[in-house]
């Protein structure tokens, strides 16, 4: 049975009627880690959605606590239904520095980014393990499904180091193909991701 | 009473089933009217400022203060704005350029950080208070009522610089407490807040 109102179909068929003003951030996917080594998500399993129904599609880490003290948080993506996570990247690192020392930077962190690897991108650099220490940021992947341009991501994360810093950390590039991204896998360079959740939404589109 | 069309929950128990809708929730919008200061105090006027979302979103919309050079600051509280003065340690990038295209650059601004410290974060440059000087932006609060971990925000404002430059700053930190953060107040470093309105968004 439809909803209709004034004329026009509110709910239909299982679905909001095109014509309903809704949001344009649409949460697709959470996932929570419990010493996890990865978290993926993979488009058609499980709910996940990341192909061309959203125009991007936003990552937000919320409270990413490593198992292992000192560890960046990385990312990398896949196509189709391969495994391997080893896309080729070029990208950029900056993050701005300040330790609960008063110690202060702004750099460019060479050990950060990527050009034409094809290993997993740093989002953070040095989390720390202790009890109250995380990281917290959003990875935005515009138009992955795309087959004629490369698949240009942006991130900002902010997290505690290692070493009691706040780090601002700027993150940008692209996935140098142009087949269509299907799966994205987050993980910590070494040790296992202790706690935090992903949520993955849909923007636009 | 549940609404299920083909099998699909659309509405139940007075809210929007997961996947219909925006995740993108308005909360409260507050309009400075030459304020001393805007708070939003968790269970107050309507504030929602817990764990309901995992994340929190202020937008600031033509900020304007009511004397000239002075810089947007906000400050955080654990005990529902009875005191504003959460420890912070925080970073501070500044990118500007002259209307005359004298200078421009990016950098590190030491003076406008905290480390450790207790009192109001500066999130913005010296923001003009000529008729059309304001600033705009964001502050995103993440999981503010955590009582494990530090809470982590990030803040991006742009603004005019007493009628010479544009001044974006690039803000980020934590409150360096995992007691949970149920009030956030924005001030300016003197002087009322003349004009503008700040919203708070819940993400869901």
């Amino acid at each position: 049975m439809a909803v209709v109102s004034n004329g026009t179909t509110i709910i239909d068929a299982g679905a909001l009627g095109s014509g309903v003003a809704t949001g344009k951030m649409i949460l697709i996917k959470t996932l929570t880690a419990s010493s996890s080594s990865t978290l993926s998500f993979l488009n058609g399993a499980d709910s996940v959605v990341f192909d061309d129904t959203y125009n991007s599609y936003a990552f937000k880490f919320i409270d990413i606590h490593p198992a292992t003290d000192d560890q960046a948080f990385t990312f990398q993506v896949d196509t189709g239904t391969n495994t391997s996570f080893n896309q080729t990247i070029t990208s950029s690192f900056f993050n701005a520095q300040h330790s609960e020392g008063g110690t202060s930077y702004l750099m460019v962190r060479n050990s950060g980014d990527q050009g034409q690897g094809t290993g997993f991108q740093r989002l953070t650099e040095g989390s720390g393990a202790d009890n109250d220490q995380s990281c917290c940021g959003t990875l935005t992947i515009h138009t992955p499904a795309d087959t004629t341009f490369v698949k240009h991501f942006i991130s900002q994360t902010h997290n505690a180091h290692s070493g009691d810093y706040a780090m601002n950390n700027f993150i940008a590039g692209y996935v140098n193909t142009t087949t269509a991204l299907t799966r994205v896998r987050f993980k910590f360079e070494s040790g296992a991701i202790a706690s935090g959740v992903i949520k993955l939404y849909g923007i636009g589109g | 009473m549940g609404l299920i069309s083909a099998a699909s929950t659309i509405f139940d128990a007075g809210a929007m089933a997961a996947g219909f809708g925006g995740s993108m929730t308005f909360i409260k919008k507050l309009t400075a009217s030459s304020s001393a200061t805007l708070s939003f105090v968790d269970g107050s006027g309507g504030v929602v400022l817990d764990d309901t979302y995992k994340e929190y979103v202020f937008t600031f919309k033509n900020i304007h203060p009511q004397t000239g050079t002075k810089l947007f600051e906000v400050n955080m509280s654990i005990d529902t704005g009875s005191n504003y003065n959460v420890a912070k340690t925080t970073t501070n990038a500044e990118i500007y350029h002259a209307e005359n295209g004298s200078a421009a650059g990016l950098g590190y601004v030491s003076g406008k950080d905290l480390a450790n410290g207790t009192g109001k974060l500066k999130i913005s440059s010296e923001i003009g208070a000529e008729n059309d000087e304001c600033c705009n932006g964001f502050l995103r609060l993440f999981n503010p009522s955590s009582t494990t971990f530090v809470k982590h925000f990030i803040s991006d404002v742009q603004g005019n610089y007493n009628a010479t430059f544009s001044i974006n700053h690039k803000i980020a930190g934590y409150c360096n407490s995992t007691s949970a953060v149920d009030a956030v107040q924005f001030t300016f470093t003197s002087g009322n807040i003349d004009a503008g309105d700040i919203c708070l968004y819940g993400i869901a």
